[in-house]
């Protein structure tokens, strides 16, 4: 994909074929589980047009589909897991991240992603998020931000901007929010970009260039949620979410992160922020474990065999 | 199947429980464990981090319990054998997971080495008021396995034993230690490996085409697969059909509910763990467990001193809970003392299965300390009486 392409995003509501429900010529179905269609998500909903993204992009990562793995939190996103035809997992509120951690060091040649909401991922789940970005810890982890708990109907989390009406805050929200994009730097993340639902090229380049990259990376997609959180903030349908987001958003690669807070209806910051090399947990303990142990260090084998 | 030779350090040691505990995880083949910090379970995690890295295997210090508890289970979905350790809070972060391990049949092992509670508590001292937590502490139905040692070589031997069953069962198993037990050091005796066996995982041999993640085998428990084999499976904490799918289908609800519970069955009568001493011609049995079956000991042999005929039913499988043993000795003693180091938890179970044929004491004790045994002792002879 070039770079040129990336600044022309196509809109899923203009192009059927990035709609995964579309029908039995999507290219997208060989990485979905048919069988579990139709899915759950509300018309106009962003987090079908994040998956058609990724299918995308296990597509043209060429990775061996069997070796990789999706982990979700619980929420709309946390259904993600469900409908990718992958080895896939649901786990509880909040712990798809330490669920993954060690999905991963007991099975190292898996590529695991985590796919999960904004209020899974940074309230309930935030701690794990830290320290799994701090330990460099080679997972992905997409985040679909719909600034609100959308599963139960569309409460205030800590994504969701100043001002936003949700079912908690029906005055406004007054409490800040985090700037996710910023947290992960700071956390130690090896990669961090933002997209939006509208800019499904430049995110499923994003989601192939992480399947690729060692350590700690994160993506957070801005994602409408038409049916709680547009409604209450008369912010209009899908389709308005997408001229919203076109509008609005500057594609800033190499932005610093601290500048890139969100707001109700300001400018949204997109690009890749963050792409450096850390060593990443399995390195840094091979490391450290023969430098002290030497010839005695047994390389660690922790699948269990047949009887 | 037998132990594999470089986790077991053969040889007669002198351990405390939660050392010996450890070793009991190396032999059964543990490759992986997830922890954070708390007394007075500590040792067992310190021991591994020590030990792990020249067997070949990964000990990961968490944020918390809850990610401790969950990183086990995605370890185990990637084909380790894993466990955790805690104590008291740490137990009570941990429930959520002991649910999807339940509902996920997610073979691993949860190692509580209890203390007083509630909440902090009395962080180094002993209680064993954790055991109807073991049970039902997670919401909903389901079933686990809990096993209680009163001795490091049974720290080691049990856990030995947690790790089997769990493969075989595909639930969590609870070693519920005690602070005593996991403190106390003495004589551990670990076996060659091939004396030592092990159950191996039920991996399936179906194809992925045939293969269903939750149709149960004959024994009402599936077959298992891991992660990046090729069956692209899926696992979810909602309730699933046979294929691991969703369904808000309440007959889909009731038959995996139900199985879950059922599997377990021939492990609350044939199989249950116990250990019976002198009851051949018990009047008054104690029911005890853990290291409050120690000073039992004392208390009985103090009592047949005084004529009383005096016998020890301990439990060292607590859930699922030996009743019919319980049934069939309440149909020929006088009484039932049941001393622990709560307010009264198994005791309840003990009148359960009694259903009245017996007479049932309850001997309960706050924690911090164990019985006197004369405390025990006053019970048996008025129970004797
Ligand atoms: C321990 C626990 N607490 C609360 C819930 C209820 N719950 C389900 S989803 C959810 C919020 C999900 O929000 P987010 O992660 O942003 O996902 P979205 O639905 O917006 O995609 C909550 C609070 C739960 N399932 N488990
Ligand atoms: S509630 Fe919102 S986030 Fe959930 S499926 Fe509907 S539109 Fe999507
Ligand atoms: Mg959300």
């Amino acid at each position: 994909m070039s770079e040129a392409m990336l600044d022309t995003p196509l809109d899923p509501a203009l192009d059927p074929t990035l709609d995964p429900m579309n029908n039995a010529t999507n290219p997208v179905e060989p990485f979905l589980r048919m069988d579990r269609m139709p899915h759950i998500w509300c018309p106009g909903c962003g987090i079908g047009t994040t998956v058609n993204c990724f299918a995308r992009a296990l597509e043209s990562s060429k990775l061996d589909l069997n070796k990789v793995a999706i982990v979700s939190g619980i929420g709309c996103t946390g259904r993600v897991a469900g409908y990718a035809n992958l080895d896939s997992f649901h786990t509880t509120h909040g712990r798809a991240i330490p669920f993954a951690t060690g999905l991963k060091l007991s099975n190292p040649e898996l590529q695991v992603v985590v796919y999960s909401g904004d209020g899974d991922l940074f309230a309930i789940g935030g701690n794990h998020f830290i320290h799994a970005a701090r330990r460099n810890m080679d997972i992905k982890v997409i985040c679909v931000n719909n600034l609100t708990y959308a599963m139960t109907g569309g409460q205030t989390g800590p994504a969701t901007p100043t001002e936003v009406i949700s079912a908690t805050s029906p005055y406004g929200v007054f409490e800040p929010s985090f700037n996710l994009v910023q947290l992960a730097e700071a956390a130690g993340a090896s990669y961090v970009a933002r997209w939006t639902t509208y800019h499904v090229k430049q995110l499923a380049r994003s989601m192939e260039e992480v399947l690729h990259k060692k350590g700690f990376c994160f993506i957070e997609v801005l994602s409408p949620c038409p049916t709680l959180y547009q409604r209450r903030n008369k912010m209009g349908d899908g389709l308005d979410a997408m001229k919203f987001y076109k509008e609005v958003s500057k594609v800033r690669n190499g932005a610093s992160t601290g500048e890139c807070a969100l707001t109700k209806s300001g400018e949204i910051v997109v690009g890749k922020f963050v792409d450096r090399d850390r060593p990443d947990y399995m390195e840094l303990l091979n490391r450290q474990m023969t430098a002290t142990l030497g010839e005695r260090y047994a390389t660690p084998e922790v699948t269990c065999s047949e009887g | 199947m037998h132990a594999d030779p470089k986790g077991v350090l053969t040889g007669v040691h002198f351990l405390d429980g939660d050392h010996a505990c450890c070793e009991g995880t190396l032999a059964a083949g543990a490759r992986f464990a997830a922890g954070y910090p708390i007394t007075p379970s500590t040792e067992v995690v310190e021991r591994f981090a020590w030990r792990i890295p020249t067997v070949g295997g990964i000990f990961i210090q968490m944020e918390d319990e809850l990610a401790a508890s969950i990183a086990i289970q995605g370890a185990v979905w990637g084909g380790a054998k894993a466990f955790t350790v805690t104590s008291g809070p740490g137990f009570s972060l941990m429930m959520e997971h002991i649910g999807y391990a339940a509902i996920t049949e997610t073979p691993c092992v949860f190692v509580n080495v209890q203390r007083g509670g509630p909440s902090t508590g009395l962080p180094t001292l002993p209680a064993q008021a954790d055991m109807m937590q073991a049970k039902w502490g997670s919401h909903g139905d389901y079933s686990i396995i809990a096993l209680c040692p009163n001795s490091p070589q049974e720290c080691f031997d049990l856990t030995v034993t947690g790790f089997n069953l769990a493969e075989e069962f595909r639930v969590p198993v609870m070693m519920m230690l005690d602070e005593c037990v996991g403190h106390m050091t003495e004589k551990v005796i670990i076996p060659e490996s091939d004396q030592i066996a092990i159950t191996p995982r039920r991996f399936t041999h179906e194809s992925p085409e045939e293969f269903r993640l939750f149709k149960p085998k004959e024994d009402l428990v599936p077959d298992m697969v891991k992660a990046g084999d090729g069956y692209r499976f899926h696992v979810t904490g909602l309730t699933h059909d046979e294929r691991g799918y969703p369904s808000m289908n309440v007959e889909t609800q009731d038959r995996l509910v139900r199985r879950m519970q059922d599997k377990l069955k021939p492990f609350s009568n044939g199989r249950a763990l116990f250990e019976a001493v002198d009851l051949d011609d018990a009047e008054v049995v104690v029911v005890s467990y853990g290291i409050t079956s120690r000073v039992a000991q004392r208390a009985t042999q103090m009592a047949r001193a005084q004529g009383v005929r005096a016998g020890i039913f301990r439990i060292i499988s607590a859930w699922p809970f030996p009743e019919q043993h319980i049934r069939d000795l309440a149909g020929r003693v006088k009484a039932f003392v049941v001393p622990e180091l709560n307010l009264g938890q198994m005791v309840h179970e003990v009148e359960r299965h009694t259903a009245g044929r017996a007479k049932v004491i309850s001997v309960p004790h706050a924690g911090g300390s164990v019985h006197k045994p004369e405390v025990i002792l006053k019970a048996i002879l008025e129970a004797a009486r």
